[in-house]
C-alpha cells in the first residue's frame, strides 16, 4: 500500500482486531456483503465505497471487527472481487495480508444459467466445480452445463 | 457397482462399462432368469417415453422383479405440486432401485442425493441418458467384435444430440477416428471436441453424407429437428441432404453397420431397413440386455 492510500484509508476508522477486505471494485461492495452474509453480522462493520485508489481508480473497503474468515468462506468473494486483498488485524497491527483466490468449488451463491436446470426449479442449493479460474467457468454439478462470467448471476 | 447410481456415463469407469457389456452378453444368451424376485424396481417417468420405459420394464420383468411406478406426469404427484425431493424420498421407501426420466436437467443427480436407494437415469432433459450410451457401445462391440480402432461416423444434429455427445466421449477411450457429418449450424460443440483433442485422436468434419460411407465401420444417424433452425429456410436447405438411402451404401465396407437411437423420422430411407447393414432395430433390443445387466449389478446379485 502506498502512503497516500494509507492516509485515504484512515477515513474509515481503524479496527483493533478483525479483517479488512481491501481493493474491492466499488460496484461489487454490496455483492461482497451479500455473499459473506454480513448484513446479519452482529458486530461492528465498517463499509466504504468510491474511495480513490491509485491501483483501481475507485475502490471499496470493508472492515469486519472481531471476525477472521476461514478460506472457503472468503474465497467466494473472488468471483465478484478477484482483486480483493485480505488484511488480518490483531492489536491494530497488520499480521497477515493475502490475495483472495478463486476456490475449486462454488456452493450456494451462484445461480445456474440454465433455466431448465433442476436447481432453478426445486428448492435446493447450487454447487459448481470451477473448471477455468482465469476465464471463470463453472460446471453445474446437476445439469453439467457451464455458467461463465458473462451469464453469471448471484443469489 | 452394487448400490451405485448411474446418472452420467462417466459415473462408471471404462472397466465398469466393459463389465456391463460382458454381463449383457450373458443375459442375451439367457434373457429369462428369476434372479431379482426379491426386489421392487420403481420406474418413474415424469415425462413420457414409452420406448425407454418398456425396455426397462421388460428387463426387470424377465429377471422376476416386481415393478411399481408411473408413466406420465398427469398421474404423478408432480401435478399436485409435490417437490421432486419428497417424491423420491417417498418412493425410495417402497422400492430397491429407481429408474427415472425427468424433463429437467440435473434432476437425476439431485434424486441420487436425496434417495436411499440407487437411481438409474433414463434421461434428464437434454443432459444425460447413460443406458443409451451403454447399449450403443454394446451394439458396436457386438457387430465389430471390438471397440478399439474403429472409424465411426456421426450424422445429423451433432450440436444438440446428447446421445452423440455421450457416445463420442465414451469412444475417446478406444482410439477411435471420428467422422462428423452435419450442417454447419449443427456442428459438434467445442466442449465435446475438446475431449477428442485431449486424447490426441483425430476427427474429420464434413457437410456431405456420401463422402463418409466408404470410410465408416459404423454410421450413427440422428434426426435433424426443424425447431433447431431459427430460419425455416435453412432447415429446408439441409433437410434432405442428411437422408441415408440404400443406393448410397454400394461402396460401403462389408462390416459397416447403421445405428440410430430411434425414433427415426425420414433420415434413414425405408429401403435401407432390409439391407443387412441396418442394425437399428436390433440395437433397440440390445437395450433390454444392457438394462438387465445394470439392474442385476446395481442390485448386487451379480458382481
Ligand atoms: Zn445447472
Amino acid at each position: 500500500m502506498s502512503k497516500k492510500e494509507i492516509r485515504k484509508e484512515l477515513k474509515v476508522s481503524a479496527i483493533e482486531n478483525g479483517t479488512v477486505i481491501d481493493h474491492i471494485p466499488s460496484h461489487s461492495v454490496f455483492q461482497v456483503i451479500r455473499i459473506l452474509n454480513l448484513a446479519e453480522y452482529p458486530n461492528q462493520l465498517l463499509v466504504a465505497t468510491n474511495l480513490e485508489s491509485q491501483k483501481m481508480g475507485k475502490k471499496g473497503i470493508i472492515k469486519v471487527r472481531n471476525k477472521f474468515f476461514v478460506p472457503q468462506e472468503i474465497n467466494k468473494i473472488a468471483l465478484v472481487a478477484p482483486s480483493a486483498t485480505l488484511i488480518i488485524i490483531k492489536d491494530f497491527n497488520v499480521t497477515e495480508k493475502k490475495q483472495v483466490k478463486i476456490p475449486n468449488q462454488v456452493e450456494k451463491i451462484v445461480k445456474c444459467f440454465n433455466p431448465n436446470c433442476i436447481t432453478n426449479n426445486e428448492e435446493m442449493e447450487t454447487l459448481f466445480s470451477v473448471i477455468d479460474k482465469k476465464d471463470l467457468k463453472l460446471r453445474c454439478r446437476y445439469c453439467e452445463k457451464i455458467t461463465a462470467k458473462n451469464n453469471m448471476t448471484f443469489f | 457397482m452394487k448400490n451405485k447410481s448411474l446418472i452420467s456415463i462417466n459415473d462408471f469407469t471404462p472397466e465398469e462399462h466393459i463389465r456391463i457389456l460382458d454381463l449383457a452378453e450373458e443375459f442375451e444368451r439367457q434373457p429369462t432368469q428369476r434372479i431379482l424376485e426379491e426386489f421392487v424396481v420403481a420406474t418413474l417417468f415424469f415425462e413420457p417415453s414409452t420406448r425407454t420405459r418398456l425396455s426397462f420394464e421388460s428387463a426387470a420383468s424377465r429377471l422376476g422383479a416386481r415393478l411399481i411406478g408411473f408413466s406420465e406426469p398427469a398421474s404423478t404427484s408432480l401435478q399436485k405440486g409435490e417437490s421432486l425431493r419428497d417424491t423420491i424420498r417417498t418412493i425410495s421407501n417402497y422400492s430397491d432401485l429407481i429408474v427415472m426420466r425427468h424433463p429437467r436437467e440435473g434432476s437425476a443427480r439431485f434424486a441420487s442425493e436425496v434417495s436411499t436407494v440407487p437411481i438409474i437415469n433414463a434421461g434428464d432433459g437434454a443432459n444425460q441418458h447413460p443406458t443409451q450410451t451403454l447399449l450403443d457401445l454394446y451394439s458396436i462391440r457386438k457387430t465389430q467384435g471390438k471397440l478399439d480402432n474403429l472409424n465411426i461416423a456421426f450424422v445429423g444434429d451433432l450440436k444438440y444430440g446428447r446421445t452423440v455427445h455421450s457416445l463420442v466421449m465414451a469412444f475417446c477411450n478406444y482410439n477411435t477416428t471420428f467422422h462428423l457429418v452435419s450442417p454447419v449450424a449443427l456442428k459438434l460443440p467445442s466442449s465435446v471436441k475438446i475431449h477428442i483433442k485431449d486424447k490426441k485422436l483425430t476427427y474429420h468434419q464434413y457437410t456431405e453424407l456420401q463422402e463418409i460411407v466408404p470410410k465408416a465401420d459404423i454410421i450413427y444417424m440422428t434426426r435433424i429437428q426443424k425447431e433447431r433452425f431459427s430460419d425455416p429456410l435453412d432447415y429446408e436447405k439441409v433437410k434432405n441432404s442428411y437422408v441415408l438411402k440404400k443406393q448410397m451404401l454400394e461402396d460401403a465396407k462389408p462390416n459397416l453397420k447403421i445405428l440410430h437411437p430411434l425414433p427415426r423420422v425420414n433420415e434413414i430411407a425405408i429401403d435401407v431397413d432390409s439391407n443387412p447393414m441396418a442394425y437399428y432395430f436390433t440395437q433397440a433390443l440390445n437395450g433390454v440386455f444392457i438394462r438387465q445387466a445394470l439392474l442385476a449389478s446395481i442390485l448386487g446379485v451379480v458382481s
